[in-house]
């Protein structure tokens, strides 16, 4: 993506100059009003998280915490074991990611360098994992896991979420990319006497970082992300993922905890939030060629 | 897009010391050796889909002819009766209805406001790459964090009404009346996602070639026309692609629904697959859940297929 290098539209400057302050003055107010939904939510749950509950549905509503406090912050960790909870999701979304690179990478670099029998059928038979949403297979994924045992652990997460349908895309965006490399460089390669898993690793690999870099950044948010899977495979609360165990900050009667809910959301996503206001240019380009969706 | 990858010549004929000492070609020859590289390699990948998406695929099938309770621990064949008891479930039309507004409302609310900010955007401007960011940010954070202060501020006393109350105006309970309950899931998720199209929609922009513009301009073509008809036709391949992405993705909406409405009031954003959901792991009718999962899967199928038509008959430019 090159917006930097854009030509100014034509329009724009052909202009008296005082006109075109107006216009530009009023394009921006325009875009800050557009902002105010994307951007009010975060500041929303970030500010609220510190508001003792009395302050929680004050009216007026109060943009900062009055009497801020880490009380919410606090219960989040006390009422649910959050710590634990924190870091499943962080390993889970590291160990998928890691292994999604890995399985993806192997399988895009076959189907692009290497000649075999059936390979075209093959490629068409891993590509329907990109057809069927994950929403129609969860039943008998269940049930699957069920026979073995392995529901209530996180086995069904790893496994399906880094072999199965979840990792076709990566492994379609990195066989994209080997295609587009030169075939010299394995000729070169095949002369030193280096096996296919050297030339892999030695050859494609290094130069195919970019395509990895998107790959690691939605494999990790999709896995961090994930919802319907931990409510399905998971029930004890130490196994639990973020996203589940955000919904399960309630009191007696099954009412929402806000403050403590707030608290344990902003700690899930603000993390995030930095990490992409760093590496903003990685982030758009790896999820963008993915048309990946919540 | 399509180069078949070529096969390397075999080297192990050429080797001195191996072809030559021995008459007879050796069996494992080097192109050999590839092709089983070549399957091993896609073995992971391959197994994986097999046993995480075609055997389950079969089993819906299988299930579906079947009525399992998981309590009452029952595995009894019944034939159609699932697929008789679809047609005759008073909640089937109502479950399509609010899929059907979700996905459309979702649909034309994302695509109309994803291609207005990548208009509004599509200009070097200062301090345009901010506003950028700010667009996208919704899409990185957590999908249920963000549900959940959406959530929050759509409370009856929350803070939108809140701020509704302080220009004077009474608002309703958002998320526990029919009508406005709907509209906020789709709005909440419209805001989630629309970052993700615009940032394709200002790709397909800067792919428009300025040349078009200026000559349309001089032929005395207002911007509006320019618009019309240069810059819509030109970006019609990534329209097609992100109406087919978000109309699939709406289909699969789940934790919005699961955080802000469970599916109420009533059934009125009971969609497709919070439905499913429903009745398999709620009611633990894992028969009838299968045949709600055939009945999604022949949605995204027939989307499929219609998209593969569409992209010959109607996209006029193709990269």
């Amino acid at each position: 993506m090159r917006t930097d290098t854009l030509p100014r539209p034509v329009e724009a400057g052909s202009r008296p100059k005082r006109r075109r302050g107006w216009r530009y003055a009023l394009f921006y107010v325009a875009l800050s009003v557009l902002a105010i939904p994307f951007v009010f939510p975060t500041w929303w749950m970030i500010t609220s998280s510190f508001k003792p509950i009395n302050e929680i549905f004050a009216f007026p509503p109060a943009l900062w915490p009055a009497n801020p406090t880490l009380d919410g912050y606090v219960r989040a960790f006390t009422e649910q074991p959050f710590a634990q909870q924190y870091l499943n999701s962080l390993y889970i979304a590291v160990v998928v990611t890691l292994g999604t690179m890995l399985v993806a990478s192997l399988a895009g670099y076959a189907f692009a360098r290497i000649a075999f029998p059936g390979q075209n059928l093959l490629f068409v038979v891993v590509l329907i994992g990109l057809l069927i949403p994950s929403e129609v297979t969860i039943v008998p994924l269940f049930q699957m896991f069920n026979s073995l045992g392995l529901i209530n652990t996180h086995w069904p997460l790893l496994l399906v979420t880094t072999f199965g349908a979840p990792s076709v895309l990566a492994t379609f965006i990195m066989r994209q990319f080997f295609i587009s490399l030169p075939g010299e460089l394995e000729e070169a390669a095949r002369l030193d006497g280096l096996g296919r898993l050297r030339m892999w690793w030695q050859i494609a690999m290094p130069l195919a970082k970019a395509a990895l870099a998107a790959v690691a950044i939605f494999t990790f948010l999709h896995t961090w992300n994930l919802y319907l899977e931990p409510t399905v495979y998971l029930l004890s609360p130490e196994l639990f993922t973020l996203p589940q165990a955000l919904t399960r900050y309630t009191d007696a009667y099954g009412g929402a905890q806000w403050n403590v809910q707030l608290a344990a959301a902003t700690m899930t996503a603000v993390p995030v939030l930095l990490v992409f206001l760093v590496a903003q240019r990685q982030f758009v380009e790896g999820l963008a060629h993915t048309g990946l969706k919540g | 897009m399509t180069t078949t990858p070529q096969a390397l010549p075999d080297r192990a004929t050429v080797r001195p010391g191996s072809a030559g000492a021995r008459s007879r070609r050796p069996w494992f020859t080097y192109r050999r050796r590839d092709q089983l590289a070549g399957y091993l390699f896609v073995a992971p990948q391959l197994l994986g889909i097999v046993a995480f998406v075609l055997v389950p695929l079969g089993l819906i099938g299988y299930y579906s002819m079947h009525e399992w309770n998981v309590l009452a621990n029952t595995f009894t064949f019944v034939g159609a009766d699932n697929v008789e008891r679809l047609f005759t479930d008073p909640k089937l039309v109502p479950v399509l209805q609010a899929t059907t507004v979700f996905s459309v409302g979702l649909v034309v609310g994302n695509l109309g406001l994803a291609l207005g900010l990548a208009v509004l955007l599509n200009r070097s401007m200062r301090g345009i790459t901010a506003f950028r960011a700010i667009f996208f940010s919704p899409v990185v954070v957590s999908l249920v964090a963000w549900t959940i202060v959406w959530g929050f501020l759509l409370q009856d006393d929350g803070g939108i009404n809140g701020l509704l109350q302080l220009i004077g105006v009474e608002g309703p309970n958002w998320l526990r009346e029919g009508p406005t309950a709907m509209a906020s899931v789709i709005v909440v998720q419209i805001f989630k996602n629309v970052g993700l199209n615009m940032v394709l929609f200002l790709a397909a922009l800067q792919g428009v070639p300025a040349e078009l513009h200026e000559a349309a301009r001089v032929d005395g073509a207002n911007p509006r026309t320019i618009f019309g008809r240069i810059t819509l036709p030109l970006i019609s391949p990534t329209i097609l692609l992100t109406v087919i992405i978000t109309i699939v993705g709406s289909l699969q909406v789940f934790a919005q629904i699961a955080v802000l409405t469970q599916g109420g009031p009533g059934v009125s954003t009971t969609v497709l697959v919070y439905y499913l959901f429903q009745q398999a792991f709620e009611f633990h009718r894992f028969g009838y859940g299968s045949t709600l999962a055939i009945l999604l899967f022949l949605i995204v199928l027939a989307l499929t297929i219609v998209q593969w038509q569409l992209r010959r008959r109607w996209v006029f430019y193709e990269n």
